[in-house]
């Protein structure tokens, strides 16, 4: 866990368009994230910054465009919790293993038990190898999906509003993490809400809403006139859209 | 005493042996079935699939009379057809698959009823739906066994991935475990496992072997191989005792092993240690941290 075993590739984004029927979420997009880059997404509710990441780890298929520079097995997503059912009958212990299924798969021997131990004390989850899932607070939750990316080893790594509704202690110790995930190397993608935190911790934001407002240095992406824009994009619905040309 | 209420049914009776033999079959694989169903939410699909069963099986009563091969290749096929059908339709049509699963159903079950009150007798009919220790022949007994060895076997194969679909789809799909194959085996094997029930227990009733255990696990577990154990010691329990009323009370089977299946619920739900009513009334010191 000290640095990925293969560098991360640049991540680029071409045109990219994702539907949930035919209403594009996500909308003529281009962008890339180069090796080693923490970008942020950022846009108001509905923008598609959930639709972007489950496009990029390949859990949507895009209605048109490109993502290139996806290597299957290099990515790893943490997804909303929302999406988990956290009363299921497992052990922390097992939940994180998945986290070793390239190595693992369905059927092969579990290898190294104590890397579990070790991805459960890195984020501050010590001695919960046997606790029943179930248990665990929300804040721990997070947690146990961190180590689980951990135990992913990826080298580009997308992260769907990480920190959303954690308690402070938490929110630094997982942030902790991320830092040193950008310290290896790795690239990190991550939707946040946030502004105060992008702006102190990511170098890089792309701001969304269905289409790409902006990407670049956070502090320009982030202007005044750029939310702005991005709100009204965000606000306008037309009932009688027509089919999209471009 | 205790030979004549215990022992002396099995000894002396062929037939009632069979049956054994079959139900305690059908408790190792069912029950695991059920509590993969319970854990994705769908404790009522295996009761869906029961009624989608019975248009195959009247078809091939109606084509072959009460010969069980008919039977339960016509209910394999009818079965396979809702179970997939629902699946596939949703998909197709945008639909909630349950919206499906009912929709199909509702028209077997009526579809199976009208065929069998248009050839049969209501006895026949009884039968069918309730089971009859009995029926269990020969060809019964192998379907039931090789129903219980597909059902290990793919439980075997199938443990890992199903596990993680139920617990986190998207994680499923990003690492690349094609989740709906899984599902679609498991449903298949649901089915299977009715089909090769619903002589000894009947369709209906061969629900309750699947379900009733599973559900009562919960209060034993707090982990998925706990919980199928449970569930499989449950079930051997209900099948016995439920065998023995029905010998001696002279009741049918099936009713008699998922009211004893029952039984052991309730007894769960009061005396369980996770979650049990006991457990979560009795004062006990909290722990230190």
């Amino acid at each position: 866990m000290n640095s990925p075993h293969l560098k991360p590739s640049e991540l680029r984004v071409r045109d990219l368009t994702v539907t949930h029927g035919r209403r594009p979420a996500v909308h003529h997009l281009s962008f890339a994230l180069k090796p080693g880059a923490m970008m942020a997404v950022v846009g108001p509710n509905g923008a598609g910054k959930s639709s972007l990441l489950r496009a990029i780890a390949g859990l949507h298929a895009p209605s048109s465009g490109k993502i290139e520079g996806v290597v299957p097995g290099q990515i790893a997503l943490l997804p909303q919790q929302a999406a988990l059912d956290r009363s299921f009958p497992l052990t922390c212990r097992d939940a994180v293993l998945f986290g070793l299924w390239a190595e693992s798969g369905a059927f092969r021997a579990t290898p190294k038990p104590e890397r579990v131990e070790a991805a459960l004390d890195a984020v501050g989850l010590h001695g919960f190898v046997r606790r029943p899932v179930g248990s665990l607070s929300s804040g721990q939750f997070q947690r146990l999906l961190f180590a689980r990316l951990l135990l992913q080893d990826a080298p580009i790594i997308l992260l769907d509003e990480p920190f959303n509704a954690l308690d402070a202690r938490t929110a630094t110790d997982l942030l902790a993490v991320m830092r040193r995930w950008h310290g290896e190397g790795r690239s990190i993608l991550a939707v946040l809400h946030d502004l105060d935190l992008v702006r102190r911790e990511f170098p890089e934001t792309l701001l969304l809403a269905r289409e790409g407002i902006a990407c670049g240095p956070t502090e320009a992406t982030l202007s005044a006139e750029n939310r702005m824009r991005a709100r009204m994009m965000s606000e306008a619905w037309t009932e009688g859209a027509e089919a999209c040309a471009a | 005493m205790i030979w004549d209420t215990f022992i002396a049914p099995f000894a002396e009776f062929g037939f009632l042996r069979r049956a054994l033999v079959g139900c305690l079959t059908l408790s190792v694989s069912a029950p695991p079935l059920g509590v993969f169903l319970m854990l994705r939410r769908m404790s009522l699909t295996g009761d869906v699939l029961a009624h989608g069963i019975l248009p195959g099986v009247a078809l091939g009563f109606v084509l072959a009379g009460l010969w069980m091969p008919a039977l339960a290749i016509g209910g394999l096929i009818a079965g396979l057809i809702v179970a997939i059908g629902s699946g596939a339709l949703a998909r197709a049509t945008g639909g909630r698959e349950d919206a499906a699963l009912a929709g199909l159903y509702l028209t077997a079950l009526a579809a199976g009823v009208t065929l069998i009150s248009w050839r049969g007798s209501a006895v026949e009919l009884t039968q069918l739906l309730f089971g009859s220790v009995l029926g269990v022949d020969d060809a019964a007994l192998l379907l039931m066994g090789g129903a219980a060895t597909a059902t290990l076997l793919f439980l075997a194969f199938a443990w890992r991935p199903l596990i993680l679909e139920c617990f986190d789809p998207s994680f499923a799909q990003a690492v690349g475990v094609r989740g709906s194959v899984w599902h679609l085996g498991l449903l298949a094997l649901v089915v299977i496992n009715l089909v090769a029930a619903f002589q000894a227990v009947g369709s209906l009733m061969a629900v309750g072997l699947m379900m009733l255990p599973a559900i009562a696990a919960r209060h034993w577990a707090r982990e998925v191989g706990g919980l199928v154990m449970a569930a499989v010691g449950l079930a051997l329990v209900a099948t016995v005792a439920g065998l023995l009323v029905s010998y001696h009370a002279d009741l049918p089977s099936g009713p008699a092993i998922v009211l004893s299946a029952a039984a052991l619920w309730v007894v769960s739900l009061i005396a369980g240690p996770v979650d049990g009513l006991l457990a979560r009334h009795r004062k006990r010191p909290h722990l230190e941290g």
